[in-house]
């Protein structure tokens, strides 16, 4: 059964990571819903996060393969119940439109914030997950929608251990 | 602290790493790297070869029959990207290499350049791991790194592509070989556990049997496959890669997996209660369908990769271990046994099988040569000690088949990528690297015409190869294919082959063509006692079929004999 999936990938900060681990999806015909690239905790060491959805045989499949390139560390995967995951999203909607106290309202109930005013223009930002941002998207649209952003997700994992332990590891050996 | 130039450094990194063997072709931006190397000519055997391509699949076959590290160099552009098919050989093959690329200038980086390629973006999928160098202090250490990977844990190729001003730059020199990567575990701690679960499913099993791979060659586990097998009692199948790990004439072996694999281990693999696969990693052509292979039986499965465990068959036991080093553990902890009935079950079905294919033969019994027929007086003539260099098709399955592989490391073949073109270089590079054994490719007419332009390396470095051209005026296998299953539509597999002994002798390598039953033995033995290169070729039975086959999507139990 399709599911969606966080995967969680440190590597070291080397040209081509992003690459080396897209190829990995492309070769298996599975297609990146979002993705996002970050430093860590740790100095030297990124982070990737890439969700998608696919079964869990293939993604444990996929782990063993991205594990297996010579400069990542570590890579985990996690169902939506074991992360807090966020997305952010941008509108860009006419300053006009504002007039009327509708689009105030909206903005108010979907606790979004105004990040910009220009006299032509305004820009919306709301954090969330995809349902949120999209409903937003779905009632700022009949004001008019200038121009949408959304980043891919960012996810920290639950369970108190992970990546650190894991460097800790190293270190002793 | 000594100045090098980056050209300097690398070839002090592969006197460093006691390399003595390179082939290459040179080229505008791997000048300076060649122009170095010129001052170390005695140290390092430098083998020009006629394309890039015969290069890297010479240094696999250097690679293969040696254990080390196989070391290439190419031109940037053509010179790079005509190592891709190598590249992805050497992937799929666990061979390890080393390939070193030069690159225009770090300025002219993605400029469309004269002879610019992405090498590092098109190598990336068929590389273990690549790397560009700008700068001529990251030399010695990125060559260390690359020697490392390639050969530790699962060997594999890596290619680092050095740009001219890099090569041309001087920095100061000092070398250390690279043993740890924080982010790459090559040598697996042994969850012990899991071995201990596996002897205990060992000791218990009435009918097992083990499949090897060619990781008991890679970990140098071939003497402890020996008393492991010896105390357990342990039938032992080969896959393609895999012969020569075991000693066909070894009572316990019962012959090689998969499509045109033997009759008995095939139908024993859906017979037996415990199947131990061992540096082998369930290729589609050694299980035919997956989900009626082996399932009456619990599976165990030892490999140094991690990502191959449960990767194709469900595995009961997962042994995520170097092979010598599991096998060394297993050896103490499984009782001494013997599995006499159930060794016979597969000496019968092998009988079987004999017969059968036997009938067929007597049906087309004249003075035709059958490709067979030459494997098996070769293999005779011989003694199955010779290292046997194979290209891809119906001589390949022959030559597996047939050939008593008795020494470890002695069969060369292009197994999964399936690379046409492979085994002429690849037969010059297990010369220079076992200079003392018989080296003979066995090729068929349309491999060979793919890279005989390396007859031209085996005249200008005198490589004594001996080469067994078996022509069917066909592409065999694809014809094979045609009969059974595409209604005798041979769409384009008929080939005409240019006369192979002027062409040899135009290269000045002694050559012979044989196409009679009753020449055979002679041609055979003259070739052998040659001096030099030679080249016979033998025209063979134009519609042979290869038996048994296990016809894709059936289950290796429905492996058929006619």
């Amino acid at each position: 059964m399709e599911k969606t999936f966080t995967v969680s990938i440190f590597t070291e900060n080397s040209i081509g990571m992003l690459n080396r681990i897209t190829i990995i999806f492309t070769r298996r015909h599975l297609n990146i819903d979002s993705i996002t690239a970050s430093e860590s905790e740790v100095k030297d060491v990124h982070r990737y996060t890439i969700t998608l959805k696919t079964t869990r045989e293939k993604i444990d499949k996929v782990l063993g393969q991205i594990e297996k390139l010579v400069d990542v560390i570590k890579a985990f995967v996690h169902e939506e119940n074991e992360i807090v995951f966020q997305e952010l999203a941008l509108y860009k909607i006419k300053t006009a439109s504002i007039s009327n106290g509708e689009v105030e309202q909206v903005i108010r109930d979907h606790h979004a914030r105004i990040l910009s005013v220009d006299p032509l223009f305004m820009v919306v930002e709301k954090t969330g997950h995809v349902a949120d941002t999209q409903l937003l998207f779905e009632k700022l649209k009949p004001f008019g929608i200038l121009e949408f952003a959304r980043s891919g997700g960012v996810a920290v994992t639950k369970p108190m251990k992970e990546l650190s332990t894991y460097l800790k590891e190293l270190k002793v050996k | 602290m000594e100045k090098l130039t980056g050209a300097q450094a690398v070839i002090q990194v592969l006197l460093t790493e006691e390399i003595t063997t390179v082939f290459g072709y040179p080229g505008g931006a791997i000048m300076p790297i060649y122009d170095a190397l010129f001052d170390y000519s005695d140290e390092i055997h430098h083998i020009l070869v006629r394309h890039e391509q015969g290069a890297i699949h010479a240094a696999q076959g250097y690679a293969r029959v040696t254990g080390r590290t196989g070391v290439v160099m190419a031109t940037s552009g053509p010179g790079a990207t005509n190592l891709i098919t190598g590249l992805a050989d050497a992937m799929i093959d666990s061979t390890p290499l080393v390939c070193i690329t030069g690159q225009v200038s770090s300025k002219l980086l993605g400029t469309d350049a004269f002879q610019e390629t992405d090498v590092i973006g098109i190598s990336m999928p068929v590389t273990k791991w690549n790397c560009q160098i700008t700068r001529t202090e990251d030399i010695p250490s990125i060559m260390a790194k690359a020697f490392y990977i390639a050969r530790s844990g699962r060997p594999g190729p890596v290619l680092i592509d050095i740009t001219k001003d890099a090569q041309f730059g001087v920095s100061d020199f000092s070398f250390e070989k690279c043993t740890h990567i924080r982010s790459y575990n090559p040598t697996p701690e042994i969850d012990y556990s899991s071995l201990e679960a596996a002897a205990e499913l060992i000791n218990q099993a009435k009918k097992p049997m083990m499949v090897i791979g060619q990781g008991i060659m890679l970990s140098e586990a071939e003497e402890a496959l020996r008393t492991f097998a010896d105390k357990s009692g342990i039938p032992v199948a080969s896959t393609l890669l895999g012969l020569g790990a075991f000693p066909c004439n070894h009572p316990l072996f019962v012959g090689f997996v998969g499509m045109h694999g033997d009759y008995a281990p095939n139908i024993k693999t859906n017979e037996c209660d415990l199947l131990i696969g061992i540096g082998m990693r369930f290729d589609d052509r050694v299980t035919g369908d997956t989900s009626r292979y082996a399932t009456q039986a619990t599976i165990i499965h030892i490999d140094i990769d991690a990502s191959e465990l449960n990767k194709i068959i469900p595995t009961d036991v997962p042994v995520h271990a170097d092979a010598r080093e599991a096998l060394l553990f297993l050896t103490h902890l499984v009782k001494e046994r013997s599995h006499e009935s159930w060794v016979n079950e597969f000496k019968e079905a092998k009988q079987t099988e004999v017969e059968t294919l036997s009938k067929g033969y007597a049906n087309c019994d004249t003075q035709d040569v059958r490709m067979d027929e030459v494997i098996k007086l070769l293999s005779n003539l011989t003694h199955g000690e010779s290292i046997i260099v194979t290209d891809v098709g119906q001589h390949q399955m022959m030559a597996a088949r047939y050939y008593q592989y008795n020494k470890t490391k002695s069969n060369v073949t292009s197994g999964g990528l399936g690379t046409m073109g492979f085994a002429l270089p690849a037969a010059i590079g297990a010369k220079l690297g076992m200079p003392d054994k018989d080296v003979i490719a066995i090729i068929g007419d349309g491999g060979f015409q793919m890279t005989l332009q390396e007859l031209g390396t085996i005249l200008q470095s005198k490589i004594p190869v001996k080469i067994v051209i078996l022509n069917n005026n066909f592409l065999g296998m694809v014809r094979q294919w045609q009969e059974m299953f595409f209604e005798r539509r041979y769409s384009f597999t008929e080939m005409i082959s240019p006369d192979y002994v002027k062409l040899a002798e135009s290269y000045g390598i002694q050559a012979k063509s044989i196409a009679s039953k009753t020449d055979l033995e002679d041609g055979l033995r003259e070739m052998l006692d040659a001096k030099e290169a030679y080249l016979l070729e033998v025209k063979v039975v134009k519609e042979e079929n290869v038996f048994p086959m296990v016809p894709t999507g059936a289950s290796v139990s429905e492996i058929r004999l006619a």
